[in-house]
């Protein structure tokens, strides 16, 4: 048994209450500390990533109790590429919170933050459905605690919204998993999935209606019309970091309806069948249609980027709807880029606030500082997130659409091609009345000091060089994305890493 | 017994449905506390109802009902009252910043004024 498959959960857990008790008075020590604790994450997550990929699914039993009774943690490919995703990310962003001084805004950033790292590892790695459950809520009661740093009237209002949104989404999903467990007597996913062949024709309808349940709650999580409310106005109103951490947030919702219903509820499943795939597609596509009318509709910013990432959440429920190898496969490599994508554009738009005061494209505000560079970094992340030629945005959009000809093709080529056009006017209709109308108003006023935030920017470009990174490797990452998603209808290796006792 | 429990987790959802639909923060969660009692009785009736079994296997008693159900619902129970408890306060903080326990934000929607508080707090 792998002992490090629980270290990305142990370590932030230990790690952040150590934080609160102990050093909660001295900034600096709390930086060092959960600086640390992020980069030992990352060298754990690379290494997990590296033995997800060289191995067969491994299982860490808890408290090493045997599979249906004890609670396990499952490392394969999609989820070691997960954590290591959101371990990158939480690194990048938790550098820029310290370089534009955010986390010194309000107290216990970095405690929350780790406590965020440890439910959304958790999120990743469990084999439990109900364990699945406490992670959510572990992730979500620090990004309650997250959103509203720093304080003010809108975000707190905001962040109550927020809340109350999810405590319904949280009720909905223990009914989901009641219902579940009352017809099935066990909520491990791997157990779930054997039991499922050999549901009795009576019980289908009670574990139908369990499973759309739980798709309600992963589309609340997802950002999925008609359950993507909570999201324009929590993205825009939380702090400039805190909105780039929670660009994976929507990505768990993402990654939980690829596990559960790859594989307990896999389209060969004669009591669902393509139930799913045809609830998920015309909302991934009217979810895309909403996306692409926000960013055209949008005011701010903030809440222009908080509707991309809805569109971008769209392109992947589409992608995931197919229920292929193929589109899968499209999907990881379309999650990974809207993840850093979405982030790198937050991080941009907080940059452009704190120097402009406002995120509002009405109206015309004098040139800020360092207004050269932050349009230029605005129309590389806008040209990612939109999906044009060069960067990833493009090639992930392109996969995804080359792994949708199906029946469906005239309708989802139509939706993504005409949405991304819209998109493409938002952002750069957007752009140019913030960064260029700029120029149309300045009465020779001299131009603010530069800030120096060199590790702000750092950050932003790191998360850019990523992107560029995953375009000029999309061959070696679409190869390994394809393995992961042969894996992922592979059932038999993951029930048999799991339950090694059914084998026999 | 089937009748009385599941009209009763029916009541306790539609008065939490309808009470979340309310335009206040106190009857919403009112709502969401009422919702979670709600859920809490689904869960322990997922286990099937019995009367007068203990739960754990002793030679003593017929049977033995579910054990499972009732540690599933002390973990919702402790979370919800924990979520519970976050929501006041934060409703709380945000009736003194604003003045008023309104759900609804208003219509302005860029997020300026949030950071110029920002400053002011950071001085």
């Amino acid at each position: 048994m792998n002992h490090w498959i629980i270290a990305p959960v142990i370590l932030p857990a230990l790690l952040a209450p150590f934080i609160v008790l102990v050093m909660r008075h001295d900034l600096s020590l709390q930086r060092i500390f959960s600086t640390c604790g992020t980069v030992v994450l990352v060298g754990i997550s690379l290494m997990l990533l590296y033995t997800a990929a060289t191995n067969p699914p491994e299982v860490y039993f808890l408290g090493n109790w045997d599979a249906p009774f004890g609670i396990v943690l499952v490392l394969d490919r999609l989820s070691a590429m997960m954590v290591a995703l959101t371990a990158i990310l939480a690194l990048l962003v938790q550098l820029y919170a310290i370089g534009t001084s955010w986390d010194a805004r309000g107290n216990h950033f970095h405690a929350l933050f780790q406590f965020q790292l440890m439910g959304l590892f958790g999120a990743f790695l469990t084999g439990d459905a109900f364990n699945l459950f406490v992670f959510f809520e572990v992730l979500l009661i620090a990004s309650y605690g997250l959103m509203i740093h720093g304080g003010g009237a809108k975000r707190l209002k905001a962040g109550v919204q927020y809340v109350a949104f999810n405590l319904v989404g949280s009720t909905l999903f223990l009914f989901a998993l009641a219902t579940v467990y009352s017809v099935m007597g066990t909520l491990n996913m791997a157990d779930l999935a054997v039991k499922m062949g050999e549901l009795p024709p009576g019980d289908a309808a009670l574990m139908r209606v369990g499973a759309v349940l739980l798709l309600l709650v992963f589309a609340v999580k997802g950002a999925l019309v008609p359950l993507q409310f909570w999201l324009p106005a929590t993205y825009s109103f939380a702090p400039g970091p805190v909105a780039a951490l929670f660009a994976v947030m929507t990505k768990v919702g993402a990654y939980a309806v690829i596990r559960v219903y790859t594989l307990i509820f896999p389209p060969d499943t004669p009591a669902t069948g393509m139930f799913f795939a045809d609830l998920l597609l015309p909302a991934a596509l009217v979810t895309l249609v909403v996306g692409a009318v926000g960013v055209m509709g949008a005011t701010g910013l903030a809440r222009l980027v908080a509707f991309a990432a809805i569109g971008s959440m769209g392109t992947l429920f589409i992608a995931i709807s197919q229920f292929t190898p193929e589109a899968m496969s499209a999907a990881l490599y379309y999650m990974i880029h809207s993840t850093l994508a979405t982030a790198a554009l937050f991080l941009i738009v907080d940059m452009v606030q704190d120097r402009r005061g406002t995120d509002t494209t009405r109206g015309s505000f004098p040139p800020f500082a360092q207004h050269g560079l932050l349009s230029a970094l605005f129309f590389a992340g806008a040209i990612a997130m939109a999906g044009m030629p060069p960067l990833s945005g493009f090639l992930g959009k392109l996969l995804v659409m080359d792994a949708t000809r199906g029946p469906d093709m005239a309708m989802i080529w139509t939706a993504i091609l005409i949405t991304s056009l819209i998109t493409i006017v938002g952002f750069s209709r957007a752009g140019s009345q913030v960064f260029w109308k700029a120029y149309a108003t300045t009465t020779g006023q001299a131009r603010p000091e530069d800030k120096p935030e060199g590790l702000a920017f750092a950050m932003v470009f790191a998360l850019l060089a990523g992107l560029v990174a995953l375009t000029v490797m999309a061959g070696p990452v679409t190869d390994w994305l394809g393995e992961t998603s042969a894996e992922l209808f592979d059932r038999a290796a993951y029930i048999d890493a799991v339950l090694p006792a059914v084998k026999e | 017994m089937e009748l009385l429990v599941a009209s009763a987790v029916g009541m306790l959802t539609a008065c939490g449905l309808y009470l979340i639909l309310r335009k206040r923060t106190f009857p919403v969660i009112v709502g969401l506390a009422v919702l979670s009692y709600a859920v809490n009785v689904f869960i322990f009736a997922s286990g099937r109802l019995a009367i007068g079994l203990p739960g754990i296997i002793s030679e003593g008693a017929a049977g033995y009902t579910d054990p499972l159900t009732q540690a599933l619902v002390l973990t919702a129970i402790v979370i919800s009252f924990g979520m519970t408890a976050l929501i006041v306060m934060m409703a709380l903080g945000s009736f003194l910043e604003t003045g008023d326990d309104y759900i609804a934000m208003e219509d302005d929607e860029t997020s300026d004024e949030g950071s110029d508080e920002d400053k002011e707090g950071a001085k």
